[in-house]
C-alpha cells in the first residue's frame, strides 16, 4: 500500500467506522441487509437499495464540499433541483427530445449556479444570504413551470435515469459514481483543488498571490448548481414526474450535514470528496435503518438531530484545542516519567 | 442624511407606494377590515421576526424559529389534550421550555465557537423531531378559554377589527424598539454585531448577551407558536414550514444590515407588512397564484441586499474622500 492511500485511510477512519457501525447496527436488526441478488440482469438489496436511495444527496454533496471548502455554503441546491426537475419534465411534455430536455435542465442548473457564484464573487454577498435568495424564489419559479401542479411524463428515456439500470447496478448510482470520479480527477489531478483550499483558508491572501478567487469561487458554484440539476433529473426521473413543493425539499441540509459528517470543516478549507460520499450513505443508511426496523418515521428527524449535534461537539474548536491540550499533557506526564526512569 | 436611515426610508417608502398602487386598483384595501386582517395574518410571523432581527443585529442568524412554532403548537394542543391544567399555565410551561431551548443553542453558539448557522441547524431538526414525536396527526384544540382568546377583539371604526394576536404582535413590536434602542442590552447587541472582539474590548459581557439573545429568540418563537396555536386552533407538527426564512426576509427587507450592527426592530414590521400586502394583493386579484409571493420576496430580497451593498461602498469612499 502506498503512503497516499494510507493516509487517506487514516484521514477516513472516523468515517468509515461510523459507516460500518451503522451498517452493522442494521444487519443486526435486520439479518437479511447485506443480502444481494441479481434479478432481472440487474442487482437487487438494502445495500444498493442505499447506494441508490442516497444518490441524491450524493451528487449535492459533491458540489457542496467545493463549495464550504471556499468557506461558503449553498443553500438553493433544494429549489435548484426542484426547478430543474420541472423544466426537464416541462420540457419533455412539450416534445423535445431526450438530448434537448437534458441539456435544458442542466443548462437551467448551471445558470442557477452563476448567479449564486457570481453574488458571492462579484457582488461580495455573504453565502449563505446570496443563495438564501435563490432558496425562496426558486419554489416559486418551479412552481410557474410546472403551473402549481404535479406535472408527470412518459418518456422512457428520461424515466430511464430515474429507474433504468446499467452493467447491473441502478441508473442513479451509476451516474453519482462517475460524477464523483470526474470531479475528483479534476480537483484532485490538477492544482485546482489546492487552490479552492487556499481560497477557503483566506480568501485575500490567495488573491494576493495570485490565484484567481472570482472565477474559482463562480466555479464552485456553478459546478454546485449543475450537482443539483443532475439530482434535478434523478428525482424527477424516479417519480415520473416533478413536484415544485416537495423535489429536493430539504435536501440542501442533508448534503450540507453530509459534508459535515464527511469530517469536512464548515469554515472551508481542507476538503475531502470522498469523505463527503462516505457521509451521504452514512445518512442514508441511517434513513434506511429505521425504515427496516420499523420504528416510526418520526423519530428519523430527532436521530439525525444527535448525530448532527455529538459531530459538531467534537468537531469544535473549543473541544479539539481541549483534546489536543489533554494528549500533551499526557504525552509530557510520559516523556517526564521516562526521564525519572533514566 | 445619515446613510444609517436609508435602507428604512427606502423599505417605508416602497411600503408606502405599493399601498397606494394597491389601493387605486382596489378602493377598499384602504378600509380597516384589510388593515386588521394584515396584522392578525402575520402576527406569528411578526413576533418571531422581532426575536430574529435581534439575532441578526448581533451578527447570527436563528434557523430553528419555524420548528419551535411548530413545536410548541404541537406541545400544547398535547398538553390541552391529555391533561386538565389551565392554557394559561400549558403557556408558562412552554415558554420556559422554548426560552431554555433558545439559551442552550446560544451556549453551544458561544463556549463551543461553533457557527450560528449549523447550531441553529441541528436545533430546528431537534425541534421539528421532538413535535414528530409527540405526535404526526394535526390535533385540534377545543379549550373553552380558547374560543374566548381567539374572539377577544377590539372594533376600529370602519368595522375592522383589531384581534388580541395582532394586538401581542404590536405591543412585541414596541417591547423590541424599547429593548434595542433604551437599554444597555440593545446596546450590547449593537456592540456585538460591530465585531465580537471589539465588543469585548469594550466591555460587553459577551458570553452573556450572546446567551440572552438567542434565549430572546426562543422566547419569542415560543410566544409565535402561541399565536400560531390561537390563530389555527391546532397543532401540528408540519405546519410553519420555512417560516424563519420569511422572518429573515422580513428582517432584511426591513433595513437591518445581515452582517449585523446596524438595523432597526421598527423596521422589521414594515418588512412583515409588505410581505403581507403583497398576499393581500395576490387573493385580491384572484387571478396570479400564490407562487408569485415567493417569487416577489426573493425579488425584493436581492433589492435590498443590492441596496445595503451599494451603501456599504459609498460610505466607505465618503470616508476615503472626506
Amino acid at each position: 500500500m502506498n503512503s497516499s492511500t494510507k493516509a487517506l485511510l487514516i484521514r477516513l477512519a472516523p468515517q468509515l467506522a461510523a459507516l460500518a457501525v451503522v451498517l452493522l447496527l442494521n444487519f443486526t436488526m435486520f439479518p437479511q441487509f447485506f443480502h444481494i441478488e441479481v434479478q432481472n440482469g440487474r442487482l437487487y438489496g438494502s445495500l444498493i437499495d442505499v447506494l441508490n436511495r442516497g444518490a441524491p444527496v450524493a451528487l449535492l454533496s459533491i458540489g457542496m464540499t467545493l463549495v464550504i471548502a471556499t468557506k461558503g455554503i449553498d443553500l438553493s441546491v433544494g429549489a435548484v433541483i426542484a426547478i430543474c426537475g420541472a423544466v426537464a419534465a416541462a420540457s419533455t411534455v412539450s416534445g423535445n427530445s431526450l438530448a434537448l430536455t437534458l441539456a435544458w435542465a442542466i443548462g437551467v442548473g448551471l445558470a442557477c449556479g452563476l448567479w449564486n457564484g457570481f453574488l458571492v464573487a462579484v457582488l461580495d454577498i455573504q453565502p449563505i444570504i446570496a443563495t438564501l435568495v435563490l432558496m425562496v424564489a426558486g419554489r416559486g419559479i418551479a412552481q410557474l413551470i410546472t403551473e402549481g401542479a404535479i406535472m408527470t411524463f412518459n418518456d422512457e428515456g428520461l424515466i430511464f435515469f430515474g429507474s433504468g439500470s446499467f452493467l447491473g447496478l441502478p441508473m442513479p448510482v451509476v451516474i453519482w459514481l462517475l460524477v464523483a470520479l470526474a470531479v475528483l480527477f479534476v480537483v484532485r489531478r490538477t492544482a485546482l483543488g489546492m487552490l479552492v483550499e487556499a481560497i477557503g483558508i483566506n480568501r485575500r491572501a490567495s488573491t494576493l498571490s495570485g490565484i484567481q478567487t472570482p472565477v474559482l469561487l463562480i466555479a464552485a458554484y456553478v459546478l454546485s448548481g449543475l450537482c443539483a440539476a443532475i439530482a434535478g433529473i434523478i428525482v424527477a426521473a424516479d417519480i415520473k414526474g416533478a413536484d415544485a413543493n416537495n423535489a429536493g425539499l430539504w435536501l440542501e441540509l442533508d448534503a450540507i450535514l453530509a459534508v459535515v459528517v464527511g469530517g469536512n470543516s464548515l469554515l472551508g478549507g481542507r476538503f475531502s470528496i470522498v469523505g463527503s460520499l462516505i457521509g451521504a450513505m452514512v445518512i442514508q443508511a441511517v434513513n434506511t435503518g429505521i425504515l427496516l426496523s420499523g420504528f416510526p418515521p418520526e423519530f428519523n428527524l430527532v436521530i439525525k438531530a444527535v448525530i448532527v449535534i455529538a459531530i459538531l461537539v467534537i468537531q469544535s474548536p473549543a473541544v479539539q484545542s481541549a483534546a489536543s491540550f489533554l494528549s500533551r499533557r499526557r504525552a509530557d506526564a510520559q516523556g517526564a516519567r521516562k526521564e525519572q526512569v533514566q | 442624511m445619515n446613510s444609517k436611515y436609508l435602507p428604512l426610508l427606502a423599505t417605508i417608502v416602497i411600503f408606502i407606494l405599493a399601498y397606494a398602487v394597491c389601493a387605486v386598483q382596489y378602493p377598499s384595501m384602504l378600509s380597516t377590515r384589510v388593515v386588521g386582517n394584515l396584522l392578525t395574518d402575520n402576527a406569528f410571523l411578526g413576533i418571531a421576526a422581532v426575536g430574529m432581527t435581534f439575532v441578526i443585529l448581533s451578527g447570527g442568524i436563528d434557523l430553528s424559529i419555524g420548528s419551535v412554532i411548530a413545536f410548541t403548537g404541537v406541545f400544547l394542543a398535547v398538553l390541552l389534550r391529555d391533561t386538565s391544567i389551565h392554557p394559561l399555565l400549558a403557556f408558562v410551561i412552554v415558554l420556559i421550555i422554548t426560552t431554555a431551548f433558545g439559551a442552550g443553542m446560544g451556549a453551544i453558539i458561544h463556549f463551543l465557537k461553533m457557527p450560528a448557522f449549523i447550531v441553529t441547524l441541528a436545533g430546528m431538526f431537534l425541534a421539528r423531531g421532538i413535535a414528530f414525536v409527540l405526535s404526526i396527526d394535526s390535533i385540534p384544540i377545543e379549550h373553552p378559554f380558547y374560543s374566548q382568546l381567539s374572539d377577544l377583539y377590539f372594533l376600529l371604526p370602519g368595522g375592522g377589527r383589531l384581534t388580541l394576536i395582532g394586538a401581542v404582535m404590536l405591543v412585541v413590536f414596541a417591547a423590541g424598539i424599547l429593548l434595542a434602542h433604551r437599554t444597555r442590552f440593545g446596546a450590547n447587541v449593537y456592540a456585538l454585531g460591530g465585531g465580537e472582539h471589539t465588543a469585548q474590548l469594550m466591555g460587553v459581557p459577551v458570553s452573556r448577551t450572546i446567551i440572552l439573545i438567542y434565549a430572546l429568540s426562543g422566547f419569542l418563537a415560543g410566544l409565535s407558536g402561541i399565536v400560531f396555536s390561537l390563530y389555527t386552533s391546532a397543532g401540528y407538527s408540519l405546519a410553519t414550514v420555512g417560516v424563519e426564512l420569511d422572518a429573515i426576509a422580513a428582517v432584511v427587507i426591513g433595513g437591518t444590515l445581515l452582517t449585523g450592527g446596524a438595523g432597526f426592530v421598527g423596521g422589521t414590521l414594515i418588512g412583515i407588512l409588505i410581505q403581507g400586502l403583497i398576499q393581500t394583493y395576490i387573493t385580491f386579484d384572484g387571478t396570479l397564484s400564490s407562487w408569485w409571493t415567493k417569487i416577489l420576496i426573493g425579488f425584493l430580497l436581492f433589492a435590498f441586499i443590492l441596496l445595503q451593498k451599494g451603501l456599504l461602498v459609498l460610505s466607505r469612499f465618503n470616508r476615503r474622500y472626506a
